[in-house]
């Protein structure tokens, strides 16, 4: 699927947040890289025609079949300002249409399981 | 939300910073999967106080962009390179951008040293570990490490590395510096805490 080539990109505003009915606040805070895969129930959503608009199909049909993608990659190729992808994300994860698997926390420099992500980026990055 | 306990898929970023044309974008470019992507934050009325808005009389939201890339580290983890935005005084954008991030790199121009002071301070600030990466242009470097590092007076254990942003390995060499610097302090703090 392609999308039309990008206009001014302030030229938008009113209509992407006339999707969100003028929400700007998320019903959940999701990162930036945050990773974003559409379930079950949002696939069937998807073939029933489902609800919500063109954007929640756009958005469903995108992160299927294993293709995951980070917010900021929804928002891009969307074209809509991350506010108002991180709202209609927020939408359909809580009506069970997208997975959302937040990054791992590195906070607390003790903990192992962000060592071991730093140690997998390591050599992942070395088999490049 | 169901999330398998183990062998979730997962992400992680590293922030690229520097001046504006320091080749921020290039870097991203010559390592990322996708092209390199924009995404658009908007600020509104409410950033007003935050950012200088009194430049652009009347003017209510501002938009600021950051280009980005991908790296599929495994199945199940990808890595992303967030440029931050050309202008610094858009803070509200570099705090999401350092949140959870592995680390920076910060991108010299050593003909405009002074370009990156800015992104230095944050990220002492925020206590986000970063490197110095002096691109080189057109294969020329025009001062050593040790000049840059006197006169960006940083402390002696942040790296200080060259690059060529346009070249895959060398970026791939910036990014593993990176990560092994943040490992190497991550285990010496494990092991006697502060």
């Amino acid at each position: 699927m392609t999308m039309p080539e990008r206009d001014e990109p302030t030229g938008a505003l009113v209509r992407p947040y006339a999707v969100t009915r003028g929400r700007t606040r998320p019903k959940l805070e999701i990162a930036l890289e945050a990773l974003v895969e559409t379930t079950v129930r949002g696939r069937s959503g998807m073939n029933r025609g489902g609800q919500g608009g063109s954007e929640h199909q756009y958005i469903a049909a995108m992160c299927d079949g294993g293709r995951v993608q980070s917010l900021a990659e929804i928002a891009a190729r969307m074209q809509l300002p991350l506010g108002v992808a991180r709202v209609i994300v927020a939408d359909m994860a809580s009506d069970g249409l997208l997975a959302v698997y937040e990054p791992t926390s590195l906070e607390d420099e003790t903990d192992a399981v962000g060592t071991e992500l730093l140690e997998r980026v390591l050599s992942g990055l070395r088999r490049l | 939300m169901s999330r398998p306990a183990a062998g979730r898929v997962t992400s992680a970023k590293i922030v690229i910073a520097g001046g504006f044309g320091v080749g921020k974008t290039t870097l991203v470019g010559s390592v990322s999967e996708i092209t390199p992507l924009t995404t658009e934050a908007i600020m509104t009325s409410a950033g007003v106080g935050v950012d200088d808005n009194r430049q652009v009389p009347g003017k209510m939201t501002t938009t600021v962009a950051m280009d980005f890339g991908r790296i599929s580290i495994d199945r199940d983890l990808i890595l992303y390179l967030f440029g931050t935005p050309g202008q610094t005084r858009f803070w509200f954008m570099w705090d999401e951008l350092v949140r959870g991030a592995i680390g920076a790199v910060v991108m010299v121009d050593t003909r405009r040293l002074a370009d990156c002071f800015a992104a230095i301070d944050f990220f002492e600030h925020r206590r986000l570990p970063y490197l110095i990466a002096i691109n080189c242009f057109d294969g020329m470097q025009y001062h050593n490490a040790q000049d840059v590092r006197d006169a960006l007076a940083i402390s002696s254990d942040v790296p200080v590395v060259s690059c060529d942003a346009r070249n895959r390995e060398s970026t791939k060499n910036v990014l593993i510096s990176l990560v092994e610097y943040v490992l190497t302090m991550r285990r010496s703090r494990a092991v006697a805490p502060a």
